[in-house]
Order: C-alpha cells, then sequence, then structure tokens
C-alpha cells in the first residue's frame, strides 16, 4: 500500500472510532469528543485527497474552512452543555426528555 | 512508510482511549491525537494546516474542553442505550463501505487543474468562504456571549436581594 492509501484507510478508521464513540456515549461531552474525532479524520481525507491529485494548496484551504466551523460548533456545544447542567443538573443525554415538551 | 503507518497507528491509539476513557482524560488523549494528526499533516505536505491544527486542535479545543468539564463538574459515565455489538455492526458496515468506495479510486484521480499558492486560494479563490468563516465566527461568538450573558443575569437575580420601594415596610 502506498502511503497515501495507508492515510486514507487511517482516517476513515478515525471516522470510524468517532462514528462509534458517538453511538456508545451519552455523556455530552463525550459526544463533543466523538464529533471532533469524527471531523479530523474527514479534514485528514480532505488534506489526502490533495495530496493524491497534487492541489495541496486547495485542500488546505478547504481544510482550514473545516477547522474553523468545526472549533465553533465545538465551543457552541460546550457553550449549550455548561448551561444544560445549570438547568436540569445532569450531562446524561438520555435523560434530557424534558426538550420533548 | 513504516513510520508514517506507525503515526496513524499511534493516531487511532489515542482515538480509542478518547471514545473510551473519562471525560477529562479523553480531553487529553484528542489533545495528543491532534498533535499527531499535525504531525501526519506536516508529513503530506500541509504546513499551514498543520500549525493551525496543531495550535487550535490541541491548545484550544482542549482548554475549552478543560474550562467545561470543569464548569459541569461531572465526571460520570451512563450506560450506553445502543447496545454495543450493534454499534460495532454500524460502525464496521459504515467503514467497510468508505474504504470499498474510496481506496479503488485513489490510484485513479488525476490532477483537474493547475494548483495556485495557499495565499491565493485562501483569499481569491475562496474568497465566499473565508466570508461564511468570518460570519459564522461573530455568529459563534456572539452566541457565546448570549449564553453566558443569560447566566450572569439568572444568577444575579438569584443572588441579590430584591430592592424595596421607599415606604415599603
Amino acid at each position: 500500500m502506498t502511503p497515501i492509501q495507508i492515510t486514507i484507510a487511517g482516517a476513515i478508521l478515525l471516522v470510524a472510532v468517532g462514528l462509534y464513540g458517538l453511538l456508545v456515549s451519552r455523556h455530552l461531552i463525550k459526544v463533543v469528543i466523538a464529533l471532533q474525532i469524527m471531523v479530523k479524520g474527514a479534514m485528514l481525507a480532505i488534506i489526502v485527497a490533495g495530496a493524491a491529485v497534487g492541489q495541496m494548496n486547495l485542500a488546505q484551504s478547504m481544510a482550514l474552512t473545516v477547522i474553523v466551523v468545526d472549533t465553533i460548533a465545538a465551543v457552541l456545544a460546550l457553550a449549550l452543555i455548561v448551561q444544560i447542567k445549570r438547568r436540569t443538573g445532569t450531562l446524561d443525554a438520555a435523560e434530557l426528555t424534558q426538550l420533548r415538551h | 512508510m513504516s513510520l508514517h503507518f506507525l503515526i496513524l497507528l499511534a493516531g487511532l491509539f489515542c482515538a480509542a482511549m478518547a471514545v473510551r476513557a473519562r471525560p477529562l482524560t479523553a480531553a487529553l488523549w484528542l489533545a495528543t491525537l491532534s498533535a499527531i494528526i499535525a504531525i501526519v499533516l506536516y508529513r503530506l505536505g500541509a504546513h499551514e494546516v498543520a500549525v493551525i491544527e496543531l495550535s487550535v486542535g490541541a491548545g484550544l479545543i482542549t482548554v475549552l474542553l478543560a474550562f467545561a468539564i470543569s464548569m459541569a463538574e461531572d465526571e460520570t459515565m451512563p450506560a450506553s442505550i445502543v447496545p454495543r455489538p450493534f454499534a460495532w455492526l454500524l460502525v464496521a458496515v459504515a467503514g467497510g463501505a468508505l474504504l470499498w468506495l474510496l481506496l479503488p479510486s485513489l490510484p485513479a484521480a488525476r490532477q483537474l487543474a493547475a494548483d495556485a499558492p495557499f495565499i491565493v486560494q485562501v483569499w481569491e479563490n475562496r474568497l465566499f468562504d473565508l466570508v461564511l468563516q468570518m460570519v459564522a465566527l461573530i455568529a459563534g461568538v456572539m452566541g457565546v456571549l448570549s449564553l453566558l450573558g443569560e447566566t450572569r443575569a439568572t444568577g444575579t437575580t438569584a443572588n441579590e436581594p430584591t430592592p424595596r420601594m421607599e415606604g415599603e415596610q
């Protein structure tokens, strides 16, 4: 296998690990961490694609967008999590049934 | 190639530990994963993004996670709703499908157009993305400020005594 193929396999496995964490975690902060892992896999895949087609600068500009949006999403999610903890007293996603009503 | 493989293996180990560990430890494993991803990006030739990933992924996000965990003060680990074998099955199907779709197509990838310098790509070719990033940054800052401001207002109302009117007993 070439380094490009090894890296794309690693990126896919990172997305898979993040997806597993997203499925099995009920702690809201762990959910954010799992999402971060998935996004890192996607960003790595973008860079590998850029390396494969010889357009690294275009891939870098796309990866920059991914990093910025991912950071904003994480900051907002963590602020919401702190609010949820203060209002409901729990970080268990399964116990947040008040949102249904 | 073997060094590249070992670095990626270390990254996957960090990701697995971040999924398994308690929140604060998981944040540290995530920071290590970010540092390893930055090394991989640098080795692939994405030098600018590697620096940004190291500073933002391993620095800013870790500090924010530690801050949120210290504010929430909740290290409990509730059991999963989704059965773990079913989760493994879903992950295997999704990961297998991605591998099956992407790996064979990589050698056939062709260079579509000449690659412009990074500065030109960011400030000219993807200017719309840049403007959207700025809007998203401002919206994110406003969102966090409104959330924290709401907390401060609630805390002030709860802690301070109600002012009395003149002549009130």
